[in-house]
């Protein structure tokens, strides 16, 4: 007991001492949390920036989406730890190496999610846009991504957990946020406490990104909490049950992916 | 100097293809690795999400722990392991199980709870038990989820298996630290290009297990509401 309590609260001294360090922001544990953040929120953004415009040209034009489709899952299972040395002749050392495989990989999740919310908009409340004099831009804007936000959102969510988790691989290719404790500090010195941090801040950030994501979800789409709010929540939480893709067993719906290193 | 010519030089090298150091060897130390770290998270993950599907009980449990495994850096697992454990084959299989579990074990339970309670109720109707109704039913029903999520686990192991050699093992991973530590750029873009290539391959023996395991009904009907 006593060895275990020695064990953290050695583990929790290197922590508060290697925090940050004054005059040398590139270093502590700060600054590779940040870098952390920096490196998955910008992935995640990027990919949702594509996700949503290549998913209301699926909508719109639908024999589009299942060769798309199949392209993102190909380009899914080709490993990130292979992607990442494979961009290095072409992005070197800089953020990007692993920004674009990352981004790219959040589309298997958020493509789907972003088509099957567009398509579940009901009928009647599509025409109903159209009775109230809504042109087809005003229709989409105020009607038809609102109605998809949830959807959308629960794709969000397992696509920002696998990527944030997924971050600490590209510390391989030296870059990595808290992966970089993980490999250049705990395991190239043999030193297991900036691999505990590493592994609890990624697991936290994780989680604190989800819970700001569901926050989000209750503010943007209120009416899914008031009285019947059951459905879209049922929805979301059968979007993160299910695995993707191309075979259609959930009618398209996706998503059981975490990481692939 | 190009990158495809770079590949294929080093390819076309005839030393890649002989010794313990070459490619077929390596090849056969990850697809060993890969295969023992799925075939024991698919003996672990299967059972418990059939019988989790099955019953009801432990489900909120299971998909919870499931979901935080997900969000816990597969380096980190594995570094940790192996510098508590040591170096070795036992260290290695072990973080690629705890990977692969959770999405199998995901797929299964939710691919047995998602059962029409229609077909159950039928199920229960022509006089099955609830031992029948598992194996007879929710499990073929539910092969196509649980073969998906097999299907994801294997590549992430695939992949994963790479990493492998940071921890002093054998596999493609070889290639990969080699070619970094020595700068040989070559090495190091054939170990990934071989890594991709198992991956796909593995996308590829899905399909067909897919093909081969799911009943011709299940599949018309996939591909009706496709």
């Amino acid at each position: 007991m006593t060895a275990a309590y020695d064990w953290v609260s050695g583990i929790v001294d290197w922590a508060i001492a290697d925090w940050s360090h004054p005059g040398e922001p590139d270093r502590g544990i700060l600054a590779r949390l940040l870098e952390h953040m920096r490196l998955s929120y910008v992935s995640i953004l990027i990919g949702l920036a594509i996700a949503l415009p290549l998913g209301l040209a699926c909508v719109r034009w639908r024999p589009v989406y299942p060769p798309v489709l199949t392209g993102v899952n190909v380009l899914y299972s080709v490993p990130s730890i292979a992607l990442f040395f494979l961009m290095l002749p072409y992005t070197g050392f800089s953020d990007w190496t692993a920004i674009i495989p990352l981004a790219l990989y959040t589309l298997v999740i958020l493509l789907p999610n972003v088509v099957d919310g567009l398509r579940q908009v009901p009928e009647h409340v599509r025409q109903a846009a159209v009775a109230m004099g809504f042109g087809p831009l005003r229709r989409l804007v105020f009607v038809e991504v609102p109605v998809a936000v949830p959807v959308i959102i629960a794709g969000l969510r397992v696509a920002s957990v696998a990527t944030i988790s997924m971050v600490s691989v590209a510390s391989l290719v030296g870059l990595g946020g808290l992966g970089q404790l993980i490999v250049s500090e705990g395991f190239r010195r043999q030193f297991d406490a900036p691999i505990v941090v590493g592994i609890v801040l990624t697991v936290g950030l994780a989680l604190v990104t989800d819970a700001v994501l569901v926050i989000t979800q209750r503010l943007l789409t209120p009416w899914a909490y008031a009285g019947k709010g059951r459905s879209a929540r049922k929805r979301a939480a059968r979007a993160e049950a299910a695995d993707a893709g191309d075979d259609a067993v959930t009618s398209g719906t996706v998503s059981d992916h975490g990481e692939s290193p | 100097m190009n990158v495809l010519t770079l590949l294929v030089e080093w390819f076309s090298d005839p030393a890649q293809w002989t010794g313990s150091a070459g490619i077929p060897a390596r090849l056969g130390e990850h697809v060993h690795y890969s295969l023992l770290g799925l075939l024991l998270s698919t003996v672990i993950a299967v059972p418990v999400g059939l019988l989790t599907g099955h019953t009801g009980v432990g489900g909120f449990l299971t998909t919870s722990l499931a979901n935080f495994a997900r969000a816990l850096p597969t380096i980190g697992v594995l570094f940790l392991i192996v510098l508590l454990a040591g170096i070795g084959l036992v260290p290695v299989v072990c973080a690629l199980v705890a990977l692969a579990v959770p999405p199998i074990l995901v797929n299964t339970h939710e691919g047995v709870r998602g059962v029409d309670p229609r077909l159950r109720d039928a199920a229960v109707g022509m006089g099955m038990r609830g031992r029948e109704v598992l194996f007879k039913l929710e499990l073929p029903v539910a092969t196509p989820l649980i073969l998906m999520g097999m299907r994801t686990a294997a590549v992430q192991v695939v992949a994963t298996a790479t990493i492998a050699a940071y921890v002093g093992v054998g596999g493609l991973g070889r290639y990969i630290v080699d070619g970094q530590a020595r700068q040989d750029l070559s090495m190091l873009l054939g170990g990934s290009v071989l890594v991709v290539g198992l991956a796909v391959v593995t996308t590829l023996l899905f399909a067909g297990l897919r093909r081969l395991l799911v009943a011709p009904g299940l599949r018309a009907e996939a591909a009706a509401t496709r």
